[in-house]
């Protein structure tokens, strides 16, 4: 296995890890590794892979309105919002 | 209070003994006293329950009502809840109501059920030990200083200390069936599909799945035939109708109606735990009962745990990603950056579980792993299910336990997280083929439950649900209840509900 890059991977899952959680982490997951590349003395050769276990198929529906979008309701939950709008730093100079 | 089966309690309040009113305020006034010590519910809702209770006084004052109504209940706090705090364990949602409510909630209203109190749980689901809980870890009423499992483990605790007939769950991995064996109750997790997952916050959506826990089987079915069906809302929600299960609270669960063949998993069995041999002395029960056992192999059960983390690691880092200090839940303060908002809310709001949980998913699903990881798991997936379904060619059902043991100390296993893991070898391959599975109390091993496990074929619950009734005709484990004499109180963040 290739030598963990933690920094790529916290980037990647958008968190920020401080230098003694770095460690802890930096070690839990070589053990998971460890564990999941069991995996692959398993023989999987033509064998497909199953994403739903009932092998359904995506269900579709009529495009067509089925409910009303309630903003002042789902805004209630934000942290910050202004007129109607969510407030976030400044994205754009 | 001691509960006697919901068809008891349905009678006693037919016949006026106590109202629905007095029901609740004495579920209300125990759940308050008992979490001191327990820690099993995050939320107490005096005000949402009562409301609730006389409006089902109402209704049976006209006849007006089912056999659910009237009867408490608690909800796992995975389930959204309109009006009142929906947490999911996590300081992420620790000020979260949802906007909507469940549609198990919807439908567990509408049958007249009084929910009174939302469950502790490990963060997110995650977690077999419920130690993961941003409000605590929650005790286990036969010994306090042990786990409850997990995740369902403050719904498991509330059962199993009488603080409730009835409670629901999910269950991803085990989270159902490990926490019902390690608290001495029976807990189902239905076929995946067969209950909606619209209002169940998700953790990993191709294996989540809700279900009961309760002291026994009929209660399991009762409730379970009220909120299981097709839901439109849930893009995975099977339309393969159960008419046995609609109608069972008329019919009741009932006998097996001829003689069964259960298989025993030769790959559960070889661990010589206290375990085996009380699910040995069950198959000796069984067998005197009219069923016929045969040993089985399902090879490929080594694989379930690795391709079980690699799936649900990916799904919850994918599901996890709308958290991100924007439009609800957890906002970090004096952010000059919209990377550093989504960091630092992250990184400040979820535990330490969540985020091995997102990292080992992102890293299973990242360029270059995805083919080793991600796909590899989806084809022991299917090897898995493979297995189950050339089992089922001959017999009916699995008999195996529900756990390698019982419920741990806690703190035992918390500095090892692959240990921890190990936890659900026999739950996981179940989930991974999305069968329908239950555990139910079968013995005792040194003063602590143990639990089987009887797993059935797709949306065969009445073929599982009759055999456990028939088990629990022969047997009284499932009346065990344990002693809740006063232990020194614990601090409990119990939040106040929402007016």
């Amino acid at each position: 296995m290739d030598k963990l890059n933690i920094t790529h991977l916290a980037k990647l899952s958008q968190l920020a890890l401080s230098d003694s959680e770095r460690a802890h982490v930096e070690q839990d997951l070589a053990h998971i590794i460890d564990m999941v590349d069991h995996m692959a003395s398993v023989d999987t050769n033509s064998v497909e892979p199953l994403a739903h276990p009932l092998d359904a198929v995506q269900r579709l529906r009529p495009d067509e309105v089925t409910e009303e979008v309630n903003r002042n309701r789902f805004q209630r939950g934000a942290p910050a919002t202004e007129a109607g709008l969510y407030l976030v730093p400044r994205v754009i100079e | 209070m001691i509960f006697p089966g919901i068809r008891d309690i349905a009678a006693a309040l037919d016949r006026g003994d106590y109202s629905v009113r007095e029901l609740t305020e004495q579920c209300l006034s125990d759940a308050r006293t008992a979490n001191e010590r327990l820690n099993c519910l995050i939320t107490i809702a005096d005000e949402r329950a009562l409301a609730q209770a006389d409006a089902i006084d109402r209704a049976r004052a006209r006849g007006d009502t089912g056999t659910l109504a009237g009867v408490p209940l608690v909800h796992k706090d995975i389930y959204c809840t309109e009006g009142l705090p929906t947490t999911c364990a996590s300081r992420m949602l620790a000020n979260f109501t949802a906007p909507y409510s469940a549609t198990v909630v919807e439908r567990l209203d509408a049958a007249g059920m009084v929910t009174f109190a939302k469950a502790n749980l490990d963060e997110f689901a995650m977690g077999s030990s419920n130690e993961n809980s941003h409000f605590g870890a929650v005790a286990n009423p036969w010994d306090t200083d042990r786990v409850p499992g997990g995740s369902s483990g403050g719904s498991a605790a509330s059962v199993a200390a009488g603080l409730t007939p009835v409670a629901t769950g999910t269950d991803t991995g085990g989270s159902i069936r490990q926490p019902a064996s390690f608290c001495g109750i029976s807990g189902i997790k239905p076929t995946y599909g067969r209950v909606s997952r619209y209002g169940m916050i998700a953790f990993a959506s191709s294996l989540d799945q809700g279900g009961v826990l309760a002291r026994d089987v009929e209660d399991l079915a009762l409730v379970l035939g009220a909120m299981a069906g097709y839901d439109e809302r849930d893009s995975t929600s099977s339309s393969h109708d159960d008419a046995w299960l609609e109608g069972v609270s008329h019919t009741g669960v009932g006998m097996p109606d001829r003689s069964l063949t259960i298989g025993l998993p030769l790959e559960y069995f070889e661990h010589h735990t206290g375990s085996v041999a009380l699910v040995d002395a069950a198959k000796a029960t069984l067998e005197a009962a009219g069923a016929r056992f045969v040993d089985v192999s399902l090879p490929n059960t080594a694989a379930a745990i690795p391709a079980y983390y690699i799936i649900a690691g990916a799904e919850a880092s994918t599901n996890l990603s709308r958290y991100d200090g924007v439009r609800f839940g957890y906002r970090c303060e004096n952010t000059d950056s919209i990377e550093e908002l989504y960091e630092r809310s992250r990184s400040e709001a979820f535990g330490a579980e969540v985020k091995r949980r997102i990292l080992t998913g992102t890293y299973a699903l990242s360029v270059g792993y995805y083919d080793a990881y991600y796909l590899k798991a989806q084809k022991i997936r299917r090897l898995i299910q493979n297995d189950f379904l050339r089992a089922f060619e001959s017999v009916d059902l699995l008999l195996t336990p529900t756990t390698p043991g019982v419920a741990f100390r806690r703190g035992e296993l918390t500095g090892d997280p692959v240990a921890m893991y190990q936890q659900d070898v026999y739950t996981t391959p179940a989930s991974l083929a999305g069968l329908p599975a239950m555990s139910l109390p079968c013995g005792m091993h040194e003063r602590l439950p143990v639990g089987m496990q009887l797993i059935g074929p797709h949306f065969a619950e009445r073929a599982l649900l009759q055999a456990g009734a028939l088990y629990q005709r022969e047997t009284d484990w499932h009346s065990l209840t344990p002693d809740i004499g006063e232990h020194p109180s614990a601090d409990s963040p119990v939040q106040k509900e929402e007016s």
